[in-house]
């Protein structure tokens, strides 16, 4: 598959990034008519996380989709569907600050330390800042293969956010939604393994011919 | 807050209009047209804070927890009409004298109606303020005659997973099972609701009899109940089977003990944008308090 030029850059991508706009634009106008419910705050707070969550699991699709597919011009969309992560995640913290806890700092503080799931739901989100921090030009010139390596905590971070929502599901048995997103990490992240041992095991007989091997 | 109506001093301006709540809500909602985000559903302006005004029906009825129906907030009501209603009988057992099985419209002639308006607080850090239509439980229980063994009751709601789809969930052990210590059952707050707003209850806020115990957590106060027994030993309930550590018998309101989950110091009322104190026994510990004298609240959570 092969979007010919200019239609990528100047239709499909913009396209993407409209459609990505929209839960947004969805909760913005639910607000606005009233339609989101008795509490509100509630919906407009789990709904943001949890759209923070898709972006991650679809930015770690990129690769997988290419490796299956060969569809090289996916790869163009990665940083714009991490950056949307980002921005859903830094919304998800927001409403939460300032919507439902109305910058109480002292029970925001004693929420992240005492409640396991809202300590790692914020490691999450702070483990994502030096990556949006790094994701323009000019940062992944610089930092070279540290740029690679330093990414690489997208893993761990969108475990924690999956974590994160397993751990505030109400009362540890309502699990739907929690599961769905696990297994299609476990899904993305088990591609990666086989991926890794596939390339491990082609890499031994290519370093004897002095080769060497990655994988992202 | 406790105000509690008879029959014959209720009229009909008294259950309240709703037309008004609906004006207050447009209200707040040209307010909040100003804020950066949100009108309606998020009145940003809207800080009542100490007031109890009753919560408008169409929020009491759309936003419960009622398992049995489904999870998350909107879906009971959504099943709510698979419930059927009557007929309805309730048994009542154990340690008593006169034990027996009654028709939900005998029940009603025994026990007249009136309305109180309670606060009511979840223990997921909500509130709303219900005028609930009920009898008191002890004028029900003492008919039954418990005997000096009768040291708890046990609430069984209904088990029918045709009529409660959330039971084909193999999370929890059904039935539903709530308790109450037996002054705690007997104490004059303590209600037997069967309808709010001068209608009766719907399927999702726990027709046709639901408990309501004000000064605790949402989930004792149990739903369509149909089996009442006097038991000598502490009953298990549904929560403390199901999550021990983080649901106990007691589950008063108390903004000392926090949930592992969930803070307690504060609770959003429902309709309001910032949250509000929590008060001790949810604002009856005048009423309530003397029943834990010298226990250990924190430990008996």
């Amino acid at each position: 598959m092969h979007i010919r030029e200019p239609y990528f850059s100047k239709l499909f991508k913009p396209a993407v990034f409209a459609l990505a706009l929209v839960p947004l634009a969805l909760l913005g106008w639910g607000v606005w008519q009233d339609t989101l419910g008795a509490n509100p705050i509630e919906t407009v707070t789990r709904s943001l996380g949890e759209w923070g969550l898709r972006f991650l699991l679809l930015t770690l699709l990129v690769s997988t989709l290419r490796r299956a597919t060969g569809w090289v011009q996916v790869l163009r969309l990665r940083r714009m569907l991490g950056l949307f992560a980002f921005f859903y995640g830094t919304l998800h913290l927001l409403s939460y600050v300032w919507l439902d806890q109305f910058f109480d700092w002292e029970e925001i503080w004693l929420d992240i330390l005492d409640r396991p799931f809202m300590t790692v739901g914020m490691l999450a989100f702070v483990l994502m800042v030096p990556l949006a921090a790094t994701s323009f030009q000019a940062a992944i010139r610089r930092l070279g293969r540290n740029w690679q390596r330093l990414h690489r905590l997208v893993y761990p971070l969108t475990l924690l956010g999956v974590l994160h929502f397993w751990w505030l599901a109400d009362s540890k048995v309502r699990t739907d939604m929690p599961l769905v997103y696990s297994v299609l990490l476990a899904l993305l992240l088990g591609e990666r393994l086989y991926q890794f041992a596939r390339k491990r095991g082609q890499g031994r007989v290519l370093s004897r011919a002095g080769g060497s091997s990655g994988i992202a | 807050m406790i105000f509690i109506k008879h029959p014959h001093d209720l009229r009909d301006h008294d259950v309240t209009d709703e037309a008004l709540y609906r004006q207050r809500r447009q209200f707040l909602k040209s307010l909040g047209g100003f804020a950066l985000l949100g009108a309606g559903g998020i009145p940003l302006l809207a800080n009542a804070a100490g007031e109890d005004e009753p919560t408008p029906y169409e929020d009491i009825t759309t936003y419960n927890n009622f398992i049995e129906l489904g999870q998350g907030k909107q879906a009971p009501a959504l099943r709510a009409d698979k419930l059927r209603t009557s007929p309805w009988t309730v048994t009542v057992d154990g340690e008593c004298e006169k034990p027996g099985k009654l028709l939900l419209e005998d029940i009603l002639k025994q026990n007249p109606t009136e309305e109180r308006i309670y606060r009511l607080r979840c223990v997921e850090g909500w509130s709303m303020v219900v005028p609930w239509l009920g009898f008191p439980l002890a004028g029900l229980l003492k008919r039954f005659e418990p005997t000096s063994k009768a040291k708890y009751v046990r609430f069984e709601s209904l088990y029918d997973p045709e009529q409660m789809p959330g039971q084909k969930s193999r999370a929890y052990d059904w039935p539903y099972v709530e308790g109450l210590r037996i002054d705690e059952a007997m104490h004059p707050l303590t209600l037997m609701a069967t309808g709010l707003y001068g209608k009766n209850l719907p399927g999702q806020c726990g027709a046709p009899l639901r408990l309501v115990v004000p000064w605790k957590y949402g989930y004792k106060s149990a739903k369509s109940i149909v089996r009442i027994s006097f038991v000598e030993e502490l009953p298990t309930t549904l929560w403390m089977a199901t999550v021990p550590d983080e649901y106990g018998f007691y589950a008063n309101v108390n903004p000392q003990v926090s949930h592992p989950r969930w803070s307690q110091r504060k609770e959003r009322r429902i309709g309001e944008f910032r949250k509000r104190d929590t008060q001790m026994f949810n604002g009856y510990a005048e009423q309530v308090a003397s029943l834990y004298s010298g226990m250990d609240l924190q430990e008996n959570f």
